[in-house]
């Protein structure tokens, strides 16, 4: 087995008036595809904007690659990090947005080597390449020149997962990148992280669509109430779970 | 039977279109209070030869010359001290944000022409300016008519700008911030080369209005002797009393130069509309 890129230990969020997670423990290894599954409110995507540190965690600790998440250890004193430091340990970590948040006022190009150059400095020249590489791997070849307006949603998906890649992530997070797709444009994005998957990119998929799940996914974890209740190899999660809620849930779906 | 189908039959019908009297009425109504106002000035007792011999006169052209430095000077203070004083008060520092929101409840609280004349006559309270030890200058001789309208102007400028600033940077939607941030970007270039772009589109209608309005605003620094197109024309009119002529020769410039502004304004627009505006074209 390969190594353990994320390690998440008793995750603990907060919300005035409600717990959104509840000592949420979670294993990824590298080049691992991880389906995060579960009825809406349960903390999915909560747990998603923690990885990449949108949300602040009140109790428990992530690592990515070894490295502890918005703070610095030394001796027995955790510090927390600063703004920059953050940003830097973001870098790692690419996330796809249900609402795509492409930049309006930027071409799918730019929307895709943004990040590089102004953020990893990247030579002009060299992102652009790059993204046009990206770009045309997601089936936009054409389009690279658009606005975000211009396209369809599953093309500015596509575009957002682009963008993604364009930072060279270790891990890529995606957040119900289909919920806000008409029903014909999700197989398209579907293919894309599927072709992604293949070639050994590590995913967390918060995800409703059960068949990627079933199809893609090497680990699916079910959460419910902010607690992951049950985590396990795909097949057997979805097919013969041992959590009673776990299995109510799944049959919910298929009906 | 065929009755019924002769009543739905409309083909060979012709279509008389309806006639709008009332507008025919109303159109004619404004013609002829127009055509009265234009007579009343032919023959009212304006040398019009006067308008056309100052109308490029030296004073007056120079007048313009400083009437469009100082709406330019004034509103690049203005847009400087808007933008920081808009993006201190959103920020998660209290003590920041109650200082922005105390100089926005001040200048724009006090009349331009006030604030003006209390700048001109900062030296009556303050002799001496500047860093007790490093350099200080004699307050008369810093704040020329120049240095106080620009600084009463633009500071009272940005008290309105950094509220349109303020408005446009809440209007980009949250899912921008964290897109800005998930690629790795930090506070001031997520600012710089996300936010503050959208944020544009919301903004500048608003600040092309407000350089419009400045370019009038700018008149009331005749009062403490810059000489901007009005305080010049005033000068014309002391000596040969043509006062009204004098007038219509400065409102042809203010007129002016609101019409090129205005002109760039919709070309600024343009620019930073582009991903939007293609929106509304295919829709």
């Amino acid at each position: 087995m390969s190594e353990i890129l994320v390690k998440a230990i008793d995750v603990t969020k907060r919300f005035t008036g409600f717990t959104a997670l509840d000592r949420a423990s979670l294993d990824i290894r590298k080049g691992e595809v991880c389906c995060i599954i579960g009825p809406s409110g349960s903390g999915k995507s909560t747990f998603l904007r923690c990885i990449n540190m949108l949300e602040r965690i009140d109790g428990g600790a992530i690592w990515i690659g070894g490295e502890l998440l918005g703070y610095r250890r030394d001796g027995d004193r955790l510090y927390e990090m600063r703004d920059s430091e953050i940003a830097r340990q973001r870098r790692r970590t690419g996330m796809v947005f249900q609402r795509f948040n492409l930049f309006p006022h930027l071409t799918a190009l730019q929307n895709v080597t943004e990040g590089p150059i102004h953020v990893l400095g990247e030579e002009r020249k060299a992102a652009a390449d790059h993204a046009r590489e990206l770009l045309a791997r997601v089936g936009l070849a054409d389009k690279m020149n658009h606005y975000p307006s211009e396209l369809s949603g599953g093309q500015q998906q596509r575009v957002a997962i682009a963008r993604a890649m364009g930072m060279r992530p270790e891990l890529i997070l995606f957040d119900e990148p289909t919920s806000a797709l008409d029903p014909e444009l999700v197989s398209e994005v579907l293919d894309v992280m599927k072709d992604l998957a293949e070639s050994g990119m590590t995913m967390v998929v918060v995800t409703h669509e059960m068949g990627f799940a079933r199809g893609v996914a090497d680990t699916v974890a079910f959460m419910e109430a902010g607690r992951i209740e049950e985590v396990g190899p795909a097949k057997k999660v979805l097919s013969e779970p041992d959590n009673a809620r776990c299995a109510a849930f799944i049959r919910a779906v298929h009906k | 039977m065929t009755d019924e189908r002769d009543m739905y039959q409309t083909s060979h019908l012709r279509i008389v279109p309806r006639r709008h009297w009332g507008r025919w009425i109303a159109a004619g109504v404004v013609c002829l209070l127009l055509a009265a106002l234009v007579r009343a000035f032919i023959n009212g007792k304006i040398e019009w030869n006067y308008v056309g011999q100052f109308l490029f006169s030296q004073s007056i052209l120079e007048g313009l010359v400083n009437t469009i430095l100082m709406t330019f000077a004034a509103m690049a203070v203005g847009i400087t001290l808007g933008v920081i004083f808009a993006i201190m008060r959103i920020s998660e520092n209290p003590v920041l944000s109650t200082i922005a929101t105390g100089y926005v409840w001040i200048f724009r609280g006090a009349p331009a022409l006030l604030q003006l004349l209390l700048w001109f006559n900062l030296a009556l309270v303050f002799p001496k300016i500047g860093i007790p030890g490093l350099f200080e200058w004699r307050t008369v001789d810093v704040m020329t008519p120049f240095v106080a309208a620009m600084l009463a102007l633009g500071i009272q400028q940005g008290a309105y700008t950094s509220e349109v600033v303020r408005g446009g940077l809440l209007s980009v939607d949250a899912g921008q911030y964290e897109a800005a941030r998930s690629i790795g970007m930090g506070q001031l270039l997520m600012l710089r080369r996300i936010i503050l772009p959208q944020a544009m589109r919301v903004i500048l209608p608003p600040i092309g209005n407000e350089l419009i309005g400045m370019v009038k605003t700018t008149s009331l620094a005749s009062v403490i002797q810059y000489s901007e197109i009005l305080h010049n024309a005033q000068i014309i009119y002391y000596a040969n009393t043509r006062v009204l002529e004098l007038l219509l020769v400065a409102s042809f410039w203010y007129l002016s130069a609101v019409t090129v502004l205005s002109i760039g304004q919709m070309y600024v627009e343009r620019y930073f509309a582009r991903g939007i505006q293609r929106l509304k074209a295919a829709g």
